[in-house]
């Protein structure tokens, strides 16, 4: 019994921090997929999502641990507070760097995330430096073990499916077409007649303030936030394989290859575990070499990912509608 | 005589404080910076994983050291095995995407410094390493405070710049590559061997960042994301010397890492990398081909 308890607390946390990355890959899968914006400072958006919520929701700071707040503010407004950061950031890195060349926009976005992670770690006033922010509520924590955890994981896919229903009716509307316009042929789409540096900025700034609210879900679940958390590694490239493992532009796909490779890295960690303590250490690094190298077999022979990404569909009415002699 | 040397005092101290150390980071930015310049420029794509390069000539120096070899010594061997794994890596990662979007290159090669990293903390941990002991600087030279390790840094650095500057201004290999960055087109029409040119922009700049690496590791020390955190200046470096324009990236690499030192005077040193990140962003809005006049992609 207590194994099969044990069992399910596991899975749950899995399905938790999986269910959390997919936020990330959807806001990745607007910004990418859709819109082809190479966005790769996911880590820096999530760093502000989950310190903004943080600040705002946690307990007042202790002399021993000092930072800005917390303002013991509801959790909501936490969140939303959070969306809000990172889209203020997105909306002034983008405004600079989207006319450019994706090659820029990747420079940029990962400068402006290690700003954000220097800025953290080092500035202890604002989000207690290099010892994080603790004391962070979770909420349904009154409910005690396992159901805490089970409603978090219900309120967190909640949010996924909210999330993706969104974004599916946003792509299939004309707007989605124009994104995709774009993405294809940039010259065309501003021939068309549309403002592509407003769409591209719109979608950048969407995505970015998904990646802020899957910060702001994990410090609420981890309760608690150290600059370790924003390494590069897991905030931004896994929430890349992810995507481009699962299909990117298919938001089942986003959602799906968060779900695979969430596993794969999970049971990577197990098989590691079984390994004596001396190679243990050393195989973690094995865990990020295999990932690093999972990325290179999916971009070279299996590009379009687990769901490839589906040409949108035109109804008849509107096929009808086209086709009337103008 | 007393007044003369009351007025030199505080130069000479800001000399051994902010001028050396710019110098020193500034020719290593330079080096690193040339290649990801042509990389841009023949092979059209930001090459993410150069930092990492750059650490992997650190590293390959220490068996070396350890057997008794001068550092300065194991930057031609560092170098040679660095270009030939760079070659390697292009194989394997980065050809087969030659004919698609450029930008899946750059996601190939965020994977692959991503690999290399791992592999320094698989082979050599994630110690700090050090090639010799802490040097005091060299009394002759008094009152300047320089050390051997930066009169080998600094001939090492004139040499390897001359050295490009050779193979750039007056071999054929070194014409066809300038041709292939200006314009690849042009270039291949004119008959010149796409592939092979392809191959010595590899050696070139994976040399390169492979001997920055060797040298960073001499003036500080050896650890598996020195390379990864010069990235960004190193970008820095060669955007605002103009894409493509290896005098420029020279250039830009010395202006940044003067920046970065001086600016140590007025805002605190941990927040030295956003300096780089500033002036590319101010270069990107106001100058986007660099000041040698580059190539905006």
């Amino acid at each position: 019994m207590e194994f099969i308890g044990g069992l399910i607390l596991f899975l749950v946390g899995f399905a938790t921090l999986a269910s959390i990355a997919s936020i990330s890959t959807l806001g990745l899968n607007i910004c990418w997929g859709v819109t082809g914006l190479f966005n790769i400072g996911i880590a820096g958006f999530y760093a502000v999502g989950a310190y903004t919520s943080a600040i705002l929701t946690a307990e007042p700071s202790v002399p021993s641990n000092p930072h800005l707040g917390g303002f013991e503010l509801p959790i909501p407004i936490g969140w939303a507070g959070a969306m809000l950061a990172s889209a203020a950031i997105a909306w002034v890195v983008g405004k600079i760097c989207l006319r450019l060349r994706a090659d820029y926009l990747a420079i940029a976005t990962i400068g402006i995330a290690e700003i954000i992670r220097i800025t953290f770690r080092n500035w202890g006033g604002l989000a207690g430096g290099s010892y994080g922010i603790h004391r962070i509520p979770r909420p349904f924590e009154e409910w005690g073990q396992p159901w805490a955890e089970i409603f978090f994981l219900l309120l967190v896919v909640a949010v996924v499916v909210v999330i993706y229903l969104v974004i599916e009716r946003g792509i299939n509307s004309p707007w989605g077409r124009m994104m995709r316009a774009i993405r294809e042929n940039e010259l065309a789409a501003a021939a068309a007649g549309k403002d592509v540096e407003r769409m591209r900025l719109q979608a950048f700034v969407y995505g970015s303030a998904l990646m802020g609210l899957a910060g702001a879900l994990s410090a609420h679940y981890l309760k608690q936030f150290l600059p370790e958390d924003t390494e590069p590694l897991t905030a931004t490239f896994l929430i890349w394989v992810m995507l481009i493992a699962g299909g990117s532009g298919n938001n089942k796909g986003a959602i799906l290859g968060a779900f695979v490779v969430w596993g794969l890295w999970t049971m990577s960690e197990f098989l590691t575990d079984l390994l004596s303590a001396e190679w243990a250490t050393r195989a973690a690094y094995i865990r990020v070499f295999l990932i690093g190298f999972l990325l290179q077999v999916v971009l070279q022979f299996f590009a379009r990912g687990i769901i490839p990404e589906k040409p949108p569909v035109i109804r008849r009415e509107e096929k009808a509608e086209a086709a009337k002699p103008g | 005589m007393a007044a003369r040397a009351a007025l030199a005092s505080p130069m000479i101290e800001f000399f051994n404080d902010y001028i050396m150390s710019a110098l020193v980071l500034g020719s290593i930015y330079a080096l690193g910076a040339i290649g990801i310049s042509m990389i841009y420029a023949i092979l059209r794509f930001a090459h993410f994983a150069h930092g990492d390069v750059l650490t992997l000539g650190a590293y390959l120096a220490l068996p070396l050291v350890a057997i008794g070899v001068h550092p300065v010594l194991t930057i031609p061997i560092a170098m040679a095995v660095s270009a030939v794994v760079a070659i390697g890596i292009d194989k394997a990662f980065y050809r087969p995407f030659r004919k698609s979007q450029p930008i899946i290159m750059v996601i190939a090669s965020f994977g692959v410094a991503l690999m290399l990293r791992s592999a320094f903390q698989l082979f050599w941990g994630i110690d700090d390493k050090y090639y010799w002991a802490i040097q005091p600087p060299l009394e002759s030279l008094e009152p300047f405070s320089i050390g051997a390790k930066h009169l080998y840094i600094g001939g090492a650095v004139v040499i390897l710049i001359g050295a490009t500057h050779y193979l750039l201004a007056y071999t054929r290999t070194g014409k066809a590559m300038r041709a292939m960055s200006d314009d690849p087109d042009l270039a291949r029409v004119t008959g010149i061997p796409t592939e092979k040119i392809v191959i010595w922009t590899w050696i070139v700049g994976a040399s390169l960042a492979a001997a920055a690496g060797v040298l960073l590791g001499m003036d500080t020390r050896i650890k598996f994301d020195m390379g990864w955190n010069l990235l960004l200046p190193m970008f820095a470096a060669a955007i605002l010397g103009g894409l493509g324009r290896p005098y420029g990236a020279i250039a830009g690499g010395m202006v940044i890492g003067g920046l970065e030192e001086l600016s140590t005077l007025i805002i605190p040193g941990d927040y030295k990398s956003a300096v780089a990140f500033g002036v590319m962003v101010l270069v990107l809005i106001f100058r986007p081909q660099g000041i040698f006049k580059g190539r905006v992609l």
